[in-house]
This record gives C-alpha cells, sequence and structure tokens, in this order.
C-alpha cells in the first residue's frame, strides 16, 4: 500500500510548504490509528481534525492523479481502489464520531463548553454546531409533540440525567505502543485490592477503559 | 420539587395525611412522562436509522406513519447532516452515507430487484434497469441502490 501512495505522494510533498510535513504512508497511519480507536473507544476521543482535512487533501491529489492516468490501464485500478480504502476509513472515522455525538448529545456539549482554555478540544466547530443543532431539534420536537401539553412542573426534561452516560467501565483490547509503569488498576470486587502493572512495549491487554483512558489520549496505548 | 411544594402546604394546613398520596402522584406523573419520552425517542432513533440506511427521502408508507413534529425533526435533521458533511475538508464535502461497508472488489454484479429505468454510469454508458436483469457495475455507484432494495448484490 504504501508504494502506490508515495507513487501519488512525491508530487504533493514537492508542493507541500508546511516545516512538519508527514510522508503520506504517515498519515494514513495516524487516520488508521485515530480509526481504531474511535471505533473501540466507550466514550468520545479528541478531535483530529488536521489528520481528517490532510486526509481529505490527500484523497484529491490522488483523484485528480488518477483523471490523467488513460483508462484501462491496470494501474488505475489499483489506485482507485487505494482511493476508495482510504475514502472508506475516512467516512468510518468520522460516522463512529457523529454516531457517539448522537448517543450522548448532552454530556458531549457540556464537556466540550466546561473543558479548560488549553485543553485540547473535543469537537470540530462544525461537529460542535450538529451536536447543538440535534439537541434543539430533539428538545423543540419532545417540546412540541409531548411536553407542552403536561402539567406546567413536568414540562421539562433534563437532558444530562435523561441521556445515559457512556460506559467508561466498558472492557477493551489494547496494544501497548510505548511502555508504561505503575499503571493503578482498581479492584473489581470487595476482596481485591488494588494493584500496579506495568505495561510492556507490544504487548496486549484487555482492561477497563477508565485505567488507560489518558494513555489512549497521548498516544501511549492503541485499542484495537 | 412540586411534590416538596405540594407536601408544604399540606404540611402548613394541618392535612399531613395527604403527603404520601402527593409523593405517590407524583411519582406516577414522573414515570408516565419517563415513559413517554422514552417512546417518542425510540421513534427518533428509528427515523434517524432510515435517513442513514435508506436516504434522505423516504418511502409514502413511511411518511404516512410520520406525524407532523417528527417530519419536521426529520427534514431538520437531514439539513444539519447535510450541513456538516458539506462542510468536511474544509469545504470540500464528504458523503458520509456512502462506503458503509470495506470496499473489496471495484465492480460488483448485482441483480435488478424491480424497474428502476435507465441508469448512467461515469463513462456515459446507459444501464436499463429491468427487474430480473444482471449487471456488472462499478460498486460505488451501486451502493445507494443496493440498500434501497432496488438491486441486489450476487455473490457466487
Amino acid at each position: 500500500m504504501s508504494d502506490a501512495l508515495s507513487a501519488d505522494g512525491s508530487d504533493v510533498n514537492q508542493d507541500d510548504t508546511q516545516e512538519d510535513v508527514m510522508t503520506p504512508a504517515e498519515l494514513i497511519a495516524k487516520l488508521e490509528e485515530a480509526w481504531l480507536n474511535e471505533k473501540f473507544s466507550p466514550e468520545l476521543l479528541e478531535n483530529k481534525s488536521e489528520v481528517v482535512e490532510c486526509v481529505m487533501e490527500q484523497l484529491s491529489h490522488m483523484e485528480a492523479n488518477l483523471q490523467r492516468v488513460k483508462k484501462g490501464d491496470a494501474k488505475a485500478s489499483i489506485h482507485r481502489m487505494e482511493i476508495d480504502r482510504i475514502r472508506f476509513v475516512l467516512s468510518s472515522y468520522l460516522r463512529a464520531r457523529l454516531q457517539k455525538i448522537e448517543k450522548f448529545f448532552p454530556h458531549v456539549l457540556e464537556r466540550e463548553k466546561s473543558r479548560g482554555e488549553g485543553d485540547p478540544s473535543l469537537l470540530s466547530p462544525e461537529e460542535f454546531a450538529f451536536a447543538k443543532e440535534y439537541y434543539a431539534n430533539t428538545e423543540t420536537y419532545l417540546k412540541a409533540i409531548a411536553l407542552k401539553r403536561m402539567p406546567p412542573n413536568l414540562q421539562t426534561v433534563d437532558m444530562l440525567k435523561a441521556v445515559p452516560e457512556p460506559c467508561l467501565d466498558s472492557f477493551v483490547f489494547l496494544r501497548v505502543k510505548e511502555k508504561q509503569e505503575n499503571i493503578l488498576v482498581e479492584p473489581e470486587t470487595d476482596d481485591q485490592r488494588e494493584y500496579v502493572v506495568d505495561l510492556e512495549e507490544g504487548s496486549q491487554h484487555l482492561m477497563r477503559y477508565r485505567t488507560i483512558a489518558p494513555l489512549v489520549s497521548i498516544g501511549a496505548v492503541q485499542l484495537i | 420539587w412540586e411534590a416538596c411544594v405540594h407536601s408544604n402546604e399540606a404540611k402548613a394546613e394541618g392535612r399531613a395525611e395527604l403527603i404520601p398520596s402527593i409523593k405517590l402522584r407524583h411519582c406516577c406523573l414522573l414515570r408516565n412522562q419517563r415513559c413517554l419520552t422514552a417512546y417518542l425517542y425510540d421513534r427518533l432513533l428509528r427515523m434517524r436509522a432510515l435517513r442513514w440506511e435508506y436516504g434522505s427521502v423516504l418511502p409514502a408508507n413511511v411518511r404516512f406513519h410520520m406525524c407532523a413534529e417528527e417530519v419536521q425533526w426529520f427534514s431538520q435533521y437531514k439539513k444539519s447532516l447535510a450541513s456538516f458533511m458539506r462542510s468536511l475538508g474544509g469545504g470540500e464535502g464528504l458523503d458520509l452515507t456512502q462506503d458503509m461497508k470495506p470496499p473489496k472488489s471495484l465492480y460488483i454484479e448485482v441483480r435488478c430487484l424491480k424497474d428502476h429505468g435507465e441508469f448512467e454510469i461515469d463513462d456515459g454508458t446507459v444501464i436499463l434497469l429491468k427487474k430480473n436483469s444482471q449487471h456488472f457495475l462499478p460498486r460505488w455507484k451501486c451502493e445507494q441502490l443496493i440498500r434501497q432494495g432496488v438491486l441486489e448484490h450476487v455473490v457466487s
């Protein structure tokens, strides 16, 4: 796969004037990491809009290159498949995010509103607008169809209480990318006591998401 | 909270024996409210699923079962989703309702389940989609029609 990409990527890099340019192969690897993490994590993760934008740019470059190749050439179908695969991964990533935004909409909006100045944002500006519209739309619907006909004291629904929160205690599979020491694991039952584990690079584990959530956001582990 | 107000009034007027009934009535009302909102929200989720699985124009028999507020919700949801998809990648846009499955091959064999008339593919050729006809078409053009039940993917 990286062969097909670098053949087209060399055109891209020559035009690129950014300092921190990634090779196309690295960019796609980052997209796949973000995609897998988002798919398997129970909560919405940090948004990676720079990766999304770069990948879309990459896709349009590849499409443009494809137009230049004459039809019926065998290389064209391989490149076409490449484009389709990358577009699938990107779409799947964005869909996974949208589904989580819709599923946990009041909590997502609350988290975004209450995050600190320097904290990375959870939602891209477009996702934030979508989440707000979804909230308003749903609230309007419930009010118009049912709530306005209820007794005065029952005419609102507390969305934060009504919509369930993501279950951070669900178990996830992970692979360790950077060695970690002294990870504190909470006890499951009353008989157990809390203990620490060391995570070796390259090892794979099944743990509660809550324990390793910070490691996912810094990229020390990869959900699989 | 309202139950507290009523309870306080009952206490103030010396009719404390009413407090349990007030609390019970309030619990019943809350439960009814929860059941209703759960039912209505579940309907919304099904309509949302239809947008993703079927498309942005719902068939008449489905629309028949939707009330005016639901139609309104659906049309607003469609608009939100469309403007989100348009804004992706710095304004270029990406249709997220396509590419729902990992691509396995470029072209697929499809059989037509109902008459759908003429269908144009990228290089300009026009295919007539007649019931029971089979065609070998580019996968990305067929996705939507397969989801709508017009075409069927033939796996031999």
